[in-house]
This record gives C-alpha cells, sequence and structure tokens, in this order.
C-alpha cells in the first residue's frame, strides 16, 4: 500500500465517522441552510418603518407639508398624533415610537419671518446605532425641505453643495455587505464542528492509539483528517455562494476563481486550528470548550458586523491572527469591488502562513501528546 | 415527612456529586468566570460602531483661500484623518488599496462657482461596500460642511439663514457611545453561551459513560436528578454574571439606572432559560459529539444575530421577527438595555420577563418528558 492509497482510505473512513450518524448529519447540512437564509434577512443594519410620532403644535400648512414628507417616507412609519408634553416619555420608554418630531407654536411663524424656525427631535438611544441612522434619515429630508424653502421663497440656495456617490454598493444596502460575510460565518462553523473533535473523539474511545500503531505516518494522519473538512467545507460553501448569489441576488463582480483561492486557504487554516485545538483537547468537552473559545472570538473580531478599523489598536493587532478576517476582505471584494488575484495578495499569504503553522502544530500533537 | 426528609437527603446527595464533579474538573470553573471574563474584555473593547479618525482623501484641482477653507474643517474634525492627494487618479489608486474610505473632490472651478452663483458642487466618492459605515460616514461629512457653511457665512459678515433647523436629543445614550448598548447585549450573549455550555455536556456524559444507568437503578426520581444537576451550574452561571455585570458598570462605564435587585431576579430567569436548553439539547442529544455539535449551532450565531444585540429586530421582514421570538437571548437583550440605559421601565421588563418564564418551563418541562421516557424503556 502506497502512501496515497493510506490516505485516501483515512480520509473516507473519516468522512463516513462523520456522515454515517444521522444526527450529525443532519447537524451538518440542516441548520446552516436555515441559518443562512434567517441571517441573510436579519443581518441588515438598514432600517425602515421606524415608529415616529409627531407632536405638532403649530398645525399650520408648512408645518404639516414637513410632518408629510416624514410620513410619506418609507422609512418611518407614523404612530401617534401627540398633543401635550406629558405623553412624550412614556411613548419612548415603553418602545412604542423610536423618535418623537415636536414643532412649536411659533414654527411656522419664524420660517415666513426668515428667523430659522426650530424643529426638536427626541431619539430613544438604547441602541446608538439606530439612534444615529434614524437622525440621519429625517436629517435628509429636513435638507431637502430647506432647499425647497428657500427656492420657492426667493432665497439664494446654499453656497456649495456635496454630490456624494457611493461606489461598489450604490444604494447602501447593508444586505450586500453582510451576507457574503455569511459564507464566511457559515463555513468557519461547520469545519470547525467537524475538526474540533476528530481527534479528542478518537482519543477518549481509544482508536486513536490504535491508529497511531497502524503503518500510517503522522503527516498521513494529518492530511487524511484535513481532507473531510476541507471537503465538507467546500461543497457547503459553494452551496451557499450559489445561494447569495441566486437567491439574494447579491452581485458576483469579481474572479470566482480568486475567491476560490481564498476559499480554500481559508478552509486549510480552520482545518488547522480544528485539528489543533482537538489534538490539544484530552477529552470531548474540553474539545468543544476549544472550538467555542476559538469561534465566538473568530467571528466577532473578524470584521463581520462591526469595523475592525473602529477597534483599539491592541485589538487590531490580536485580529490578524484571525483567518476569518481575511476571508472577510476576499469575499466583499469579488462580491461588490470586483476584485481579482492581484488585489487580494495580502489576504492569501497570511492565511497560507496560520494554515502551514497549526498543521504543522497539530501534526506535532498527534504524536506527542499520547499520554 | 419521611419522604420529603428522604428526598431532602437524596437532593443533597445529587447536589454534592455534582458539585464535586465539578470541582474535580475545574474545566466548569473556568467556562463560568474565565471565559465570561476574556470575552467581555475581548469584546468590550473590540466591538464598536463609532467611528474615528475615517481615513479621507483630499484632492484640490485648484487651491486657493476658498478651498483651503473649505478642507480645513475637515482637518479640524475628529471624525477624520484627512490626507492629500495631488490627483483624483492618485487619490482613486488609494481608494482601491482601501488606504482611504472616501475622496472629497473640488474641481477647479469651485471658486468661480462659489463666487458667481454659488451652489458649487463638491464631490465626495465613498466606499459603499460596508453600508453602515458609509452612511455614517455620509453624516459626519455633511455636518462638515454645514459646520462649513457657517464659517463662510460668518467670514462674509452675514449671518446662516437656514430655514429649519434640526435640535436632537438623544435619551438614555446623550454621548451616542456604541459601548454602552453593545456591553449589555454581549452580556446577554455570553451567558447564552455559559448556560448552554454548562448543562449541554452533563446528560450527555452521563449516558456515554453508562453511569445514566447506574443512577437509574438508585431511588433518585427524575424531579430530584434534574434539580441537582441544575442547581450548581445555576450558582456558578450567576456568579459569572454578576462579575459581568460588574465589568459592565466599573470598566466599561456603562451606567445602572435600573434597579440591581431587578436585575438580579431577570438574570436568575434568564439562567434558568439557558441551563434549560443545555439540559434539553443533552437529553435529546444523548451523546456528546451531537450535543457540542447541537449546543455550538443553536446558541451562538442565532444569540449573536437574532437577538437585537447588534441588528434591529424590528427592521427585519415580518416572518424573520416572529422567528426571533424563539431565541431566548431577545428577551434578556431587552431587559438588560432597558435596566441599563432607561430603569425600570415595568412593562418591558414584565412582558420580556413572562415570555422568558415560559421558555423556561417549556424548556425544562421538555427536558424531563424526554428523561422520563427513556427511563420507561
Amino acid at each position: 500500500m502506497n502512501t496515497l492509497h493510506r490516505i485516501i482510505a483515512l480520509a473516507i473512513k473519516e468522512l463516513l465517522a462523520i456522515l454515517r450518524d444521522k444526527k450529525s448529519r443532519f447537524v451538518l447540512i440542516g441548520p446552516p441552510i436555515a441559518q443562512l437564509i434567517v441571517f441573510g434577512y436579519a443581518a441588515t443594519f438598514d432600517l425602515n418603518h421606524i415608529p415616529v410620532a409627531v407632536y405638532n403644535q403649530d398645525r399650520s400648512t408648512a408645518s404639516r407639508e414637513l410632518v408629510a414628507r416624514l410620513t410619506g417616507s418609507p422609512h418611518f412609519e407614523l404612530v401617534a398624533y401627540l398633543d401635550h408634553d406629558a405623553q412624550v416619555a412614556p411613548l419612548i420608554n415603553n418602545k412604542k415610537a423610536l423618535m418623537v418630531l415636536h414643532l412649536g407654536p411659533q414654527f411656522s411663524e419664524n420660517l415666513k419671518r426668515g428667523i430659522t424656525a426650530r424643529a426638536q427631535l427626541i431619539i430613544d438611544g438604547r441602541n446608538s446605532n439606530t439612534a444615529l441612522l434614524a437622525q440621519g434619515y429625517l436629517r435628509s429630508i429636513l435638507t431637502d425641505f430647506n432647499l425647497d424653502w428657500s427656492r420657492q421663497h426667493g432665497g439664494s440656495g446654499p453656497p456649495a453643495t456635496l454630490h456624494i456617490r457611493p461606489w461598489y454598493n450604490e444604494n447602501l444596502l447593508s444586505r450586500w455587505f453582510v451576507v457574503p460575510g455569511i459564507i464566511g460565518l457559515l463555513s468557519l462553523v461547520i469545519t470547525t464542528i467537524v475538526t474540533g473533535l476528530s481527534v479528542a473523539r478518537e482519543r477518549e474511545a481509544g482508536t486513536f492509539d490504535q491508529l497511531l500503531v497502524t503503518p500510517l505516518r503522522p503527516v498521513e494522519i494529518l492530511i487524511g483528517k484535513s481532507v473531510p473538512g476541507i471537503l465538507i467545507g467546500l461543497v457547503e460553501g459553494s452551496f451557499i455562494l450559489l445561494m447569495v448569489v441566486l437567491w439574494f441576488e447579491v452581485p458576483l463582480r469579481g474572479s470566482l476563481g480568486a475567491l476560490y483561492l481564498g476559499m480554500f486557504l481559508f478552509l486549510l487554516s480552520a482545518v488547522g486550528i480544528g485539528l489543533m485545538i482537538s489534538s490539544l483537547a484530552v477529552t470531548q468537552q474540553q474539545g468543544i470548550l476549544g472550538s467555542f473559545l476559538f469561534l465566538v472570538p473568530a467571528v466577532i473580531l473578524s470584521g463581520f458586523a462591526t469595523p475592525i478599523s473602529n477597534m483599539p489598536e491592541f485589538v487590531q493587532q490580536l485580529t490578524y491572527a484571525n483567518p476569518l478576517r481575511y476571508f472577510m476582505v476576499i469575499l466583499r471584494g469579488v462580491f461588490l469591488e470586483g476584485d481579482s488575484y492581484g488585489l487580494l495578495l495580502n489576504q492569501y499569504w497570511p492565511m497560507a502562513i496560520i494554515a502551514f503553522v497549526t498543521l504543522s502544530a497539530a501534526g506535532w500533537l498527534f504524536r506527542n501528546r499520547m499520554n | 415527612m419521611k419522604d420529603a426528609a428522604a428526598s431532602r437527603m437524596r437532593l443533597k446527595g445529587m447536589i454534592r456529586k455534582e458539585s464535586l464533579q465539578i470541582l474535580r474538573d475545574p474545566s466548569s470553573i473556568a467556562i463560568a468566570f474565565i471565559l465570561p471574563a476574556v470575552l467581555l474584555l475581548l469584546f468590550g473593547y473590540g466591538v464598536s460602531l463609532d467611528a474615528r479618525h475615517i481615513p479621507l482623501g483630499v484632492v484640490v484641482d485648484q487651491p486657493d483661500t476658498n478651498s483651503a477653507g473649505f478642507v480645513s474643517v475637515f482637518e479640524h474634525s475628529e471624525y477624520f484623518d484627512p490626507k492629500r492627494f495631488a490627483s483624483i487618479q492618485a487619490a482613486q489608486q488609494a481608494f482601491d488599496l482601501r488606504e482611504i474610505s472616501g475622496i472629497v473632490w473640488l474641481r477647479s472651478n469651485f471658486s468661480e462657482h462659489l463666487l458667481a452663483h454659488g451652489e458649487a458642487p463638491v464631490g465626495v466618492i465613498l466606499n459603499g461596500v460596508d453600508a453602515n459605515q458609509a452612511r455614517i460616514t455620509e453624516g459626519y461629512i455633511q455636518g462638515a460642511w454645514q459646520a462649513w457653511l457657517v464659517n463662510y457665512a460668518h467670514a462674509r459678515g452675514a449671518e446662516l439663514s437656514i430655514p429649519v433647523a434640526l435640535e436632537t436629543r438623544i435619551w438614555f445614550n446623550a454621548a451616542v457611545r456604541s459601548r454602552n448598548f453593545l456591553v449589555p447585549g454581549l452580556i446577554a450573549v455570553i451567558m447564552t453561551l455559559i448556560g448552554a455550555m454548562l448543562t449541554s455536556m452533563v446528560v450527555a456524559r452521563e449516558w456515554e459513560r453508562g453511569t445514566m444507568e447506574s443512577l437509574m437503578v438508585t431511588p433518585v426520581r427524575i424531579g430530584e436528578l434534574m434539580l441537582g444537576k441544575l442547581a450548581p451550574y445555576f450558582i456558578l452561571g450567576m456568579g459569572g454574571m454578576l462579575m459581568s455585570v460588574a465589568m459592565a458598570v466599573w470598566l466599561f462605564d456603562v451606567p445602572l439606572r435600573g434597579s440591581l435587585w431587578v436585575l438580579i431576579a431577570a438574570s436568575a430567569l434568564f439562567m434558568l432559560v439557558a441551563l434549560g436548553m443545555g439540559l434539553l439539547i443533552s437529553v435529546v442529544a444523548k451523546n456528546q459529539f451531537v450535543a457540542g455539535q447541537v449546543s455550538i449551532i443553536t446558541t451562538f450565531l442565532p444569540a449573536f444575530i437574532l437577538s437585537g444585540f447588534i441588528f434591529q429586530i424590528s427592521s427585519m421582514p415580518q416572518a424573520i421577527q416572529f422567528i426571533t421570538h424563539i431565541v431566548p437571548a431577545r428577551y434578556f437583550v431587552a431587559i438588560l438595555q432597558t435596566l441599563f440605559l432607561a430603569g425600570d421601565i415595568w412593562p418591558i421588563i414584565l412582558a420580556n420577563s413572562a415570555a422568558l418564564l415560559l421558555m423556561m418551563v417549556i424548556f425544562i418541562g421538555l427536558a424531563r418528558r424526554k428523561l422520563h421516557k427513556r427511563l420507561d424503556t
């Protein structure tokens, strides 16, 4: 029997061990697909139907015009008209309204006299990101209102105007940003689950010692144990990729080859980390614990939801050891920015290094952690 | 009477056995205390939506006093880190390499337009890939532009006339620190993990090692068995929880405006839900391998994405909003964000606690039934 045969035999045995058990097979196939759909729709920062209440003490045509612009916007949904101050607090406190727009009795008078009229906005700041975004939507409605008012009443426009054009994601849909990231998220979870327990389980059952006394060399064991994780990751990753393009209609603008090179290197490093955790663990419980300990920070510090550039310097340094960080850039670069191999070079090599280091460590641990 | 005393004795025995098991394998203690501390430290500092020092390219085709005035508002803003480029091509190259996340471009006719008839166009290009950050950056750029409008009017001795000015008051979080809402949410996410991890392996391990059969032949009743398994982990989990709250208040300066007792009561309720969920997983899965896989999949990502911790639930499609109701962390996130930032607002606390109570009854009830069936067969 030559090396290749031995590796193939081991890889098949490993694959069977994972796929034979009905429950474990279901765990690998069912939840990722369900989660892709649910998360794809759930993970968005875009706001719509923001519940808003209006407290208009002015009741003139001008103020009604402003309120009409607000309620006509798809971002807002009017939930109540108020007629005194005391109604504001309970509405905001109980989350019935995210914000209250208050126009005082002098609103239209000031407006007509050319004195700046004040519009007061009260926002629930419990989620500060939502508060900032909601304020931004309202501000752009108000800017338009101001421009139109000035033009209609003989004033001059501002001396300079901004022409803002977002590139790559012209309508600023946060779904386009988040959904490609889910490919990385789910393939990381799946490969970690597949590999994180593979050695620990055999150690506990005692079959790993048997494996070590077979003619298989540690390198061959390493490859045989890596293949199923990479295979399952590639298959599920491709399926999710297909869904992202066909179901969520995120444009795939760059080179598919560059994306797959990234996915392969990413899976290699994820498998390396998984096997390292698994061979460090003495019991399955420790294996699960180790997988969690790796997965949770890897996801939160990957730039998936909150940008790495907002993190403090020290935490940013830590993210360089996280393979998901690089894969996120590759996914978004290829999907939205139309990147090819050249621009992604700086993402490829760190993953290759992580893969090399972790796989070597795992191979070394196979032999040297027998007792 | 004798029966009750015997039951108490059996329960004490169970609790003692589980506690000893915990003490002998210190990994559970590590899960309850070290894990939340490390995660909270890492994420409390690491997770932020507040953009500062956004790298911004500035291109001025024809530098003069007017353009210098415009650029200076960006240079004096804490939100931007402006970098000058000689030409738009050079700036675009840096933009493609992701060295800058936006470009402000004043063309050669800027001054001419400004002096002649106003509305001089200023080109702004943003990297829209991260739509949320792009929106926030857009808001900051508009703020800088407005500051410039005021400066410009002042310089020419005129008052700036804006028809309507917006005065915003942000309640509960006047400084708009994202950490104030992210840290309470993180506590909910972390405690979901801890609770499920602590228990999900426990029963599965007993099945795998065959010690469940040994327990079955003892006079211990199912209820006592479950209580014995839950009680030590409950105490561990609550310890970890209180430590997290202390870190949030003293380390991250998140204000705690509600009462501590309400917080403790709600946390105890949530801890029972999380432990009950872990217990149910381990009873159903029956082996550690599957129990571990299921608890990784059903706890972390759903708590992260569907709990309202970071993504606003009310903006999700109706069907997805419906699904979020089965994620226990959702209710706890709402309670924590309100208790920390707003205070004891009873309608929110009671409604969410009721939901948690219902989930606890369902999880523990189901776990009990499943365990019962196993004993019959």
